[in-house]
């Protein structure tokens, strides 16, 4: 939830109350935020820097040279890496700085493994250095500055082609006697001297040194630190990326708004369609084109602003040295420029060229989505707040009375005594572990809340241990900061400190959290951090973590919190359990620790909508396990809107209804019974694909491949899917187009690929692909198709938990492609531990069809897991009717099968096959 | 794993000690037995195909409406019978067969999954019967009670009823001989009349300074009430807390609206205050009228969590409210000197007026309230004093005494206006037995009164537990 400000002072509630909207005011625009104001008035034109060659250090797999800044003489340090994958790195900091920089730790696996480099030619202004296989060079000018990735005759990407490189050097402030009084903007030009020569200080701007929003003063003590750095993507006209924004998947123009800005906030009600910043950041960007789809990794913690402009390649291009390189004046260019407050500019360029080769280098470089246990993939109960015990059971029984499956019931803050989490409020939650056994009895499991602020209370002991061990956030004086948020005045543990990290995960031990048992998770809120009374919500930047102060490392908080809390549930478990723990705020790399939900919400068919780009954005950068709440947190949904969330919600990989304290209650057997109906059919249909969700969670678990996609990630040639935001693919095989209008009695779904096949997985009726296609719906329409070509297993047998259905067995849907053929996968294991991981303990099947045989045949043969399922159902779609059908077991045997034809459909039904799911065997049909 | 048993051997009646064994195949109540014949076909119960025997309970769907599977999971629709012996015999859907949670009280459910269940269906038809006897006997005696309640409103409202219909004739008779005299004394008072006039002209106002001094208390302390910063002035922010004041009554306060009601000053001091009070003194609540609960609410419950008794109508003033109205009457009569029979007639043909319930057996309650106190607040409950009797959907109309329903209490922020739903059950005393918030300001009581006990059935209450022979 976010500081919805009912627990505030009594000045800030008055401030909230008018506020139906996000209240603007309380952020800031670009032209707010000193440095970035600084940064947008630097316009495109001749960089001032330039290239020393003679400085130029080749070792086998670094490249090093320095840049110097002929308006002020201050030195840079330019480090070229080619990283294994098709990758290469740039890094570009202060050669001397007065002070080390913030560089990002810990977001990276580790250090990427590089590749050699050599230098193939080289005159008086350029260099041009081999990057390895494909033709491809990068092509560096000494004056102006530039850099150019080609490839064969192609510009792929151009550094500083705009001369926006910009990089704030530290400097010591000219009247340090009076700092405070120094009035921002004097125009004293001051000359200093070190070894390196001259170095003409800038004229001081305002904000340098003191920034004043709304009543906080930000003190600087570091003054101007920023950085900024512009590329180039010729023919490209599709970017994506760079969440957390609600607003469209192709990232807008933003030449006369606001760039999109990275700065983890805790908005209330925020807007749709609006670059402003919200709870988690990823600077990651992907372009699209139907030649290449590549990204940019600008790895920065501190708050970052993103301007894209498109323009027609050409005029900003070329330098001499690129002569022999072909381009159309005609063709498309988009320019991306990044702008940091602080830190060094350390930028991973993934050059692809495919989509998946895209995500494979991400992963590589950042991790891949943590495979949650499959009962984070079920559906979700959750509301602020489930009252107190009796209230849990009672929305238990519901579940069962109206025989809905759930897997998980939340808790929200009203759960601690006094928002002191790891604690339960004595009289409504007195008997945790009666209420967790409770639940364990139905298999279902629950979720308490952990947010990182911890109330001031000498009589708490989780405040009293970190106040002793020193671990809280320091304030620019030294001492502990505090801010207001929801228990009162409250203290921030330092999350950056790893011992800090190593104490918290400590705290999850059952014999410490005390009430705590084995199916409770948690949930990290508001770790963006909130602070109430703080600078936009948010801590003050000169706060310090250690030597460095907030505004280095504020995107990078929210990680830590969720990182130390994964941490702690493993340990808890002695490293065998895989832990579930959902978060508010991220940063690049944050897949590698659960699931993220899109925050605060509201009851809105806007919302609904926004709920696919904005999942899609963040599944395209890693993170994989995303959902909107279900409903719409604030407001009171109609029940038109909720059935059609459920629909849509339970076609999107995090899975969980939710809702404000304020609003009615809206478990699903309050709309009547229609709609109690509608919803359960939804979630029914979650937990039937449960098994195609979990595969899918393997295999980016796996190799980084997102789960939800754009539909252009697997039609990447099609140029009509490259806007699509209405609909998007589950893994390749399922297209989704979730209805999310009001009153809505058709959805037109573009299905892609020319010469496929896809089939309504409801009707069995089968339709052409590279069409538009309208579907006329009704209230319990989830327009949803299967590629042909594909395999899906299913499990039919709902339950009321995912667990009770561990043992199922399974039907596998085969639709046959224009070839007639199919393929799928089938993955299997305990579902909850790491097992899988450390003893190979799986069963990871490749199904096909094609020939009229359809066989199953080991994908993992050094992998050993028994399972009890077995195949029960095999639907073909697309297929003739065989005379008959014969199952090949292992052993040899051989048996005939049952069948039936819908000859209308052209489905085919082999009755019981019956053979155990981790076995070989084939089918043929004759 | 394909493979189940077919057939379950069935043991009955264990607690009469005399043991039958009838074969059916497993989940299949007895009222359905004939339609699955040992070795003959089957058809599905919907007609829509016909298998053979050996596919009933085969642990695969044949049949769309579930019927070839009542003992296993694999239809989506299908249901298990448990008969449950020493219980109550029930249906599960069939997806809770073998899902590892004991559901059947005689375990029959949970016959392949590993899971340790106990036949718990004697303990559960021993507390049941228990539980029916005890409830058997508090309708009884609250039956009994409740006949008293009918009596004694039977005769309480014969009495007011002839005191009204008393003072109907006395007031008649007292308008004609005032209508007689009235003429004489005309004539005779006529020297007076200027006299008295100028009289009542003082009186008049008189009355109007005391009304403009009791006003300006009132201002005064509304103002230190709005002041929430204690700053000397009350600015747009501090009056807009106070959502009844909304000019337009679309529910939000805004910032505009409390700028008009401020005459466009962003704040106001004591002295320009009194231009702002004239414009919402009609509306203004006070806060300090409230009940606050008696136990001091603990020190980290934010300010506008503080819940008030939701049901503690008679000290809480309401907008739009005619109840608040009258109190200004009130005010105005003590200031006058006339004697008020008229007053307690009113009163008396307001009583007689409500819906005390088929036989009046709610009468007792008027003017009553019931109190219960939890470790936060205090709840209290005045019946009648604004009671509707609720109508809940999907309940038959003679229901309707069984919920009352309180409805536009105050706002709460961000919420809705605080509502309350009392949910009657019989009981041998009145009281409040628990209280909850389901929903932000919406709760719930739950109320026992002798008043909506039934009549027992005639028989003695059968427990239940072996209906299922």
């Amino acid at each position: 939830m976010a500081a919805s400000c009912d627990s505030l002072l009594p000045l800030v509630l008055l401030l909230c109350l008018s506020a139906q909207a996000v209240d603007r005011s309380n952020f800031k625009t670009c032209d707010q935020s000193a440095f970035c104001k600084r940064q947008r008035e630097l316009k495109p034109g001749q960089s001032p820097y330039r290239a020393l060659l003679d400085t130029l250090e080749l070792s086998n797999s670094r490249l090093s040279l320095q840049l110097i800044n002929d308006n002020n003489k201050v030195r840079l340090l330019l480090e070229l890496y080619r990283l294994q994958g098709n990758m290469t790195r740039v890094k570009i900091n202060e050669l001397k700085p007065l002070k080390p920089r913030y560089e990002v730790p810990d977001v990276l696996l580790s250090d990427p493994i590089t590749e050699a480099l050599s230098v193939v030619a080289q005159d008086e202004n350029s260099l041009v250095v081999s990057l390895g296989g494909k033709d491809q060079r990068l092509i560096l000018s000494a004056q102006p500055f530039r850099l150019d990735i080609v490839e064969g005759s192609q510009v792929v990407m151009s550094l500083n082609s705009r001369g926006l490189l910009a990089f704030e050097h530290l400097r010591t402030r000219k009247d340090t006697k009076s700092e405070s009084e120094q009035a921002p903007g004097q125009e004293n030009v001051e000359q200093q001297t070190d070894e390196d020569g001259q170095i003409k200080e800038d004229d001081d701007k305002p904000g340098m040194w003191e920034e004043t929003f709304k009543s906080h003063t930000d003190s600087k003590p570091n003054g101007p630190t920023s950085i900024s750095l512009d590329f180039s993507l010729p023919g490209v006209e599709h970017v994506y990326g760079i969440p957390e924004h609600a607003d469209t998947l192709k990232l807008k123009n933003t030449d006369g708004s606001d760039p999109y800005r990275l700065y983890n906030l805790d908005v209330f009600q925020y807007e749709l369609h609006n670059p402003m910043a919200l709870y988690g950041a990823v600077p990651v960007l992907i372009s699209h084109s139907t030649d290449r789809t590549m990204g940019i990794f600008w790895l920065n913690a501190a708050e970052t602003w993103v301007d894209i402009s498109s323009n027609t390649a050409g005029k900003t291009m070329f330098g001499k040295i690129l002569d022999f390189v072909q381009v159309s004046s005609e063709a498309p260019q988009t320019d991306v420029r990044w702008m940091s407050e602080s830190g060094i500019i350390d930028v991973f360029i993934m050059l692809g060229p495919k989509p998946a080769d895209v995500f494979t280098q991400y992963a590589s470089l950042t991790g891949t989505q943590s495979f949650p246990p499959l009962s984070a993939l079920a559906y979700h109960q959750c509301r602020w707040n489930y009252n107190d015990q009796e209230d849990v059971k009672t929305v238990d029984q519901g579940f069962d009375e109206h025989d809905i499956p759930y897997d998980f019931i939340w808790l929200d803050i009203e759960h601690a005594d006094g928002k002191r989490y790891f604690t339960w409020d004595p009289s409504k939650f007195p008997q945790p572990k009666e209420m967790l056994q409770g639940l364990m009895d139905k298999r279902r499991k629950l979720v308490a809340i952990v947010d990182p602020h911890i109330k001031v209370d000498s009589g708490y002991k989780i405040h009293n241990e970190i106040r002793s061990k020193n671990f809280y956030v320091k304030n620019k004086d030294g001492g502990d900061y505090e801010g207001w948020c929801w228990p009162g005045n409250a203290g921030y543990p330092d999350f950056t400190n790893p011992e800090m990290r190593t104490w918290w995960a400590s705290q999850f031990a059952y014999d410490q959290y005390e009430g705590s048992m084995e199916n409770q998770y948690i949930w990290n809120d508001m770790n963006e951090p909130s602070v109430f009374n703080g600078p936009e919500v948010t801590m003050h930047k000169d706060a310090l973590h250690g030597v460095w102060e907030h505004r280095d490392v504020h995107n990078l908080y929210g990680l830590y919190v969720q990182k130390a809390t994964a941490d702690g549930l493993i340990q808890r478990s002695e490293g065998v359990q895989r832990p579930f723990v959902l978060t508010r705020a991220f940063f690049a790399g944050s897949q590698r620790y659960g699931a993220v939900w899109t925050g605060d919400n509201a009851a809105e068919w806007g919302h609904l909508k926004i709920s696919i780009p904005m999942c899609l954005s963040l599944g395209l950068v890693g993170i994989s396990f995303c959902g909107a709440d279900v409903g719409g947190f604030f407001k009171h949904p109609s029940a038109e809107l909720l059935v059609r969330w459920y629909q849509a919600g339970a076609y999107q990989p995090f899975f969980r209804a939710h809702a404000h304290i304020d609003t009615p209650r809206r478990e699903p057997w309050l709309f009547g019974p229609e709609n109690t109906a509608l919803i359960r059919e939804a979630i029914r249909q979650r937990y039937a694909l449960l098994p195609y969700w979990y595969q899918l969670f393997y295999n980016a678990h796996r190799t980084g491949q997102p789960v939800m996609r754009p539909l252009w990630v697997e039609y990447p040639d099609d140029f009509a899917t490259f806007s699509i935001e209405d609909e998007y693919l589950i893994g390749k095989d399922l297209l989704v187009h979730p209805v999310t209008d009001e009153g809505a009695t058709g959805v037109t779904a573009y299905l892609p690929g020319k010469g496929e096949v896809w089939y309504d997985v409801h009707t069995f009726q089968k339709h052409d692909g590279d069409q538009s296609l309208y579907i006329p719906v009704t209230m319990s329409s989830i327009p949803v198709f299967q590629r042909g070509g594909s395999i899906i297993c299913r499990k039919d047998r709902v339950r009321r938990s995912s667990s009770c259905m561990e043992n199922d067995p399974y039907t596998l849907y085969v639709a046959l492609g224009s070839q007639g053929s199919a393929e799928g996968e089938l993955y299997i294991d305990d579902f909850h531990t790491f097992s899988f991981e450390e003893a190979k303990q799986f069963v990871h099947r490749r199904l096909s069809f094609s020939a009229n045989t359809l066989s199953s045949r080991n994908l993992a043969p050094d992998s050993q897991f028994s399972t009890a399922s077995w195949i029960e159902k095999i639907v073909i779609f697309g297929g003739s009717q065989p005379s008959s059908a014969t199952l090949k077991s292992a052993d040899g045997t051989e048996s005939a099968l049952e069948f039936e034809f819908d000859s209308t459909l052209a489905v085919l039904t082999l009755r019981k096959p019956g053979v155990n799911a981790a076995a070989d065997w084939t089918i043929v049909l004759r | 794993m394909t493979c189940l048993h077919l057939l379950l051997t069935l043991v009955f009646a264990v607690s009469l000690g005399t043991p039958v064994e009838i074969q059916r195949p497993r989940g299949v109540p007895l009222t359905k037995k004939q339609f699955y014949e040992e070795g003959k076909p089957f058809t599905c119960l919907d007609g829509s195909r016909t298998i053979p025997f050996d596919r009933v309970n085969d642990d695969y769907c044949d049949c769309k409406d579930g019927s070839d599977e009542p003992g296993t999971a694999a239809c989506p629709n299908g249901s298990f019978h448990c008969t449950n012996a020493g219980y109550r015999p029930m249906f599960i859907p069939s997806s809770r067969i073998n899902d590892g949670i004991c559901d059947c009280c005689d375990t029959t459910d949970e016959y392949n999954s590993g899971a340790k269940c106990e036949n718990t269906c004697k303990e559960l038809g021993r507390k049941e019967r228990e539980v029916l006897q005890k409830m058997a006997e508090i309708t009884k005696e609250g039956f009994l009670l409740k006949q008293q309640l009918i009596e004694e409103a039977k005769k309480g409202r014969e009495e007011k009823q002839g005191k009204v219909t008393d003072m109907q004739e006395n007031k008649k008779q007292l308008e004609e001989k005032v209508e007689a005299l009235r003429t004489v004394k005309e004539a005779a008072e006529q020297p007076e009349k200027e006299a008295k006039e100028r009289h009542l002209k003082a009186w008049e106002e008189q009355k109007a300074a005391i009304r403009l001094e009791k006003d300006k208390a009132k201002m005064a302390e509304a103002f230190l009430e709005l002041d929430d910063n204690s700053d000397g002035f009350v600015s747009v922010s501090e009056l807009q807390s106070h959502a009844e004041l909304d000019p337009d009554a679309d529910g939000t306060l805004t910032e505009t609206e409390v700028q008009g009601l401020m005459g466009g000053a962003a704040q106001v001091d004591t002295s320009t205050f009194e231009s702002v009070w004239t414009n919402i003194k009609d509306k203004y609540h006070s806060e300090v009228s409230r009940k606050e609960p008696e136990e001091p609410a603990p020190v980290e419950t934010p300010p506008d969590e503080v819940k008030e008794p939701a049901v503690d109508n008679d000290s809480e003033p309401y907008p739009e409210d005619d109840i608040s109205e009258e109190d200004d009457e009130d005010e105005d009569d003590k200031d006058d000197y006339h004697e008020d029979d008229d007053k307690v007639r009113v009163n008396i043909e307001k009583e007689l007026s409500f819906d005390f319930g088929p036989d009046a057996e709610f009468t007792y309650m008027y003017s009553q309230c019931y109190e219960l106190s939890t470790s936060e607040y205090i709840y209290r409950l005045c019946p009648f004093n604004r009671a509707l009797w609720g109508r809940e959907k999907n309940r038959p109309e003679n229901n309707k005494y069984l919920v009352m329903k309180y409805e536009h209490g105050t706002g709460c922020w961000q919420g809705p206006n605080r509502s309350t739903t009392v949910k009657l059950t019989c009981g041998k005393e009145t009281v409040v037995t628990s209280t909850s918030e389901p929903s932000r300001c919406e709760y719930l009581m739950e109320f026992t009164t002798p008043a909506v006990c039934q009549e027992p059935a005639n028989t003695e209450p059968s427990p239940h537990g072996h209906e299922e022979l």
